[in-house]
């Protein structure tokens, strides 16, 4: 019994040993890194930001765009991964009230399964922003995202432009039942049935993905060999689009993307991709920065802000992230 | 399927489920070997990622893409390696070291591409994915060549016929004086070799190396592997199942794709075509 003792003891304090030296070398990183963030924390608050994934380079720069403004407005802000899993997100949730930062900053993984952890987060008077995704219930100051339904139009909008009006179209959809896949949807297929000429002769899932998009749109290629136009619910699958299109040689197929990333964008640019409707991730999460130290200051903030969507064609001045 | 799209058994459309297929037989005759000796693999979507983002961050960074490969190639072998000695020597569970060397791996792709994709690769690295030889895309070369080189080792050396003792019982193969540790070790080092080959060539078909290419190929692979007829409790299995089960695989998805079906039915047409397969199979075995 002792003896147990002693080891759990050992482990316990082995494990604290290591959680501080990781602590610590964490720190001193981000203080070389940005020198004045941490030194200097001018408003002397703390926000905690639970992004849902940064394996993934659309979050990234929502993470940089926060962290850059909070290196200018002097606030701390500590950045938890969720890797994609809400499970993880509520634990980092319940450790951020624990450690009773000033305000939260939430990218939910899931909509539905983070609502109890804005709850838990209301019952401890920590006033909760949501971004890019926000929940179904508990109480939030106000979400910031993109309008996906109008970003669908937009991309509708461009094709029937460059057809003219006439022809078939394929549309590659993102991982099903997301709201930014039913939204971009259903902008995309209300805008296009206003053109009578055009046809979505075929809406396959492709799961945001680009390696699934290249090999779905290589088989629609086999069975639709005259279309003229693609949408792709975001960049990532426009560029495997793009491959498909290229491996099969052929030429004049209009791709219209969504995100803004720095490829899609450079396609854009050089003729492969007819347009991209950017969003503009970093300018996002600076917006929830901003945000967040508003409510904190007790000043009003609308409940929804709509984070800016920017069209890129060829000749766009955008520089991606 | 021909009957319900005329396009299904087109040249084009059938070289395109072989293009397909490629990555998954990589995965998936590596995955072979490791189930043979009763093992798993679950590390290979990881493996695949940083091979792939290593090779492509050379590229990018100025390296020959030759040289780029190899290094690439040898990340996976070192990763298998890593793999086999914690199975072999380690004698820890197949299962578990290779549910934590997944996470691993892809940790280490997150730190090495910070999260992005590497891109603006060379059109001679790229030729490895979108070339074509003799009418064929270069990938399917790659993958027949292995499953041959595969086929002899498992079935014309002695390499193959210990790996199947090994899988079928192990004790007794040590007792017969079959070094059993070093057989555990070479099936994981095969693996993890064609997971980086399948990484370089997804990499070469993109243009791009993905941090996150290869999730859930694991599955993939062992799905094709059971759909061939592979035991999973080892000794028993071919390697022909296994391309069959993959090209299954592939045919499917070709095949969802071509009809244009409803997004919402696929993984549930999926779902009960592979278990039909496997029902067939089984039959076919106890009669």
């Amino acid at each position: 019994m002792k003896k147990q003792m002693g080891t759990l003891a050992l482990a316990g304090i082995l494990s604290a040993g290591l959680l501080a030296g990781c602590g610590s070398q964490q720190n001193s990183s981000t203080q070389t890194a940005k020198d004045t963030s941490t030194q200097t924390s001018k408003s002397g608050k703390t926000i905690g930001f639970v992004v849902s994934t940064l394996n993934n380079p659309f979050f990234v720069a929502m993470r940089d765009g926060a962290q850059a403004e909070a290196t200018k407005l002097g606030v701390k802000l500590l950045v938890e991964d969720g890797n994609n899993d809400p499970s993880s997100q509520l634990n980092q949730i319940q450790n951020l009230i624990q450690q009773k930062v000033d305000a939260i900053i939430l990218n939910p993984a899931s909509s539905q399964a983070l609502s109890s952890a804005v709850q838990m987060a209301n019952q401890a008077k920590i006033p909760v922003i949501t971004l890019d995704r926000s929940v179904d219930s508990g109480k939030v100051a106000t979400f910031i995202a993109s309008d996906n339904i109008k970003a669908g139009k937009m991309a509708a909008d461009q094709l029937i432009q460059a057809l003219k009006g006439k022809g078939s179209v394929v549309e590659l959809q993102g991982v099903i039942g997301t709201s930014a896949e039913r939204d971009r949807e259903k902008g995309f297929d209300e805008e296009i049935a206003t053109a009578s000429g055009i046809k979505v002769v075929a809406k396959q899932p492709a799961d945001f993905d680009r390696t699934k998009a290249l090999n779905v749109m290589q088989n629609i290629l086999q069975a639709n060999p005259n279309i003229k136009g693609v949408f792709a619910q975001n960049d990532e699958m426009a560029l495997g689009s793009l491959k498909a299109i290229q491996a099969a040689n052929k030429k004049g197929i209009a791709i219209v993307g969504i995100d803004g990333e720095k490829e899609a964008i450079n396609n854009v640019q050089n003729g492969s991709m007819l347009a991209d409707i950017a969003q503009q991730p970093s300018q996002e999460g600076a917006l929830g920065v901003d945000n967040a130290l508003k409510v904190i200051e007790g000043k009003s903030v609308p409940s929804t802000i709509a984070s800016p969507l920017q069209l890129v064609v060829k000749g766009t001045q955008f520089s991606g992230f | 399927m021909s009957i319900a799209s005329s396009r299904f058994l087109t040249f084009g459309n059938l070289s395109n489920i072989a293009l397909q297929t490629s990555i998954n037989a990589l995965l998936a005759v590596g995955m072979t070997f490791v189930i043979l000796t009763s093992g798993i693999d679950l590390s290979v979507g990881a493996i695949l990622a940083l091979s792939g983002s290593i090779t492509a961050g050379l590229i990018t960074h100025g390296t020959s893409p030759f040289l780029a490969a190899i290094a690439g190639l040898l990340v996976g072998v070192v990763a298998g390696l890593f793999n086999g000695i914690l199975v072999g020597y380690g004698r820890l569970a197949a299962f578990i070291v290779t549910l934590g060397t997944m996470t691993l791996f892809r940790g280490l792709t997150e730190i090495y591409t910070h999260g992005m994709p590497i891109f603006n690769l060379p059109l001679s690295f790229m030729k490895l994915g979108t070339g074509y030889f003799a009418l064929l895309p270069t990938p399917v070369w790659i993958m027949f060549l292995v499953f041959v080189i595969g086929w002899v080792m498992l079935n014309r050396m002695t390499l193959g016929r210990r790996i199947y003792a090994v899988g079928g019982n192990e004790d007794a193969a040590f007792l017969a004086g079959v070094p059993v540790k070093k057989y555990l070790v070479t099936v994981y080092v095969i693996s993890g070799f064609l997971a980086a080959l399948a990484g370089l060539i997804l990499t070469a078909r993109l243009g791009s190396a993905e941090p996150n290419a290869g999730t859930g190929y694991e599955l993939d692979a062992i799905t094709a592997v059971v759909l061939g007829g592979t035991s999973l409790f080892g000794g028993e299995g071919t390697l022909i199942g296994t391309i069959i089960g993959a090209f299954i695989l592939g045919v499917i998805s070709n095949g969802l794709n071509l009809l244009n079906v409803n997004a919402f039915y696929q993984d549930a047409i999926k779902g009960i075509i592979i278990l039909i397969a496997i029902m067939l199979d089984r039959k076919k075995i106890s009669r």
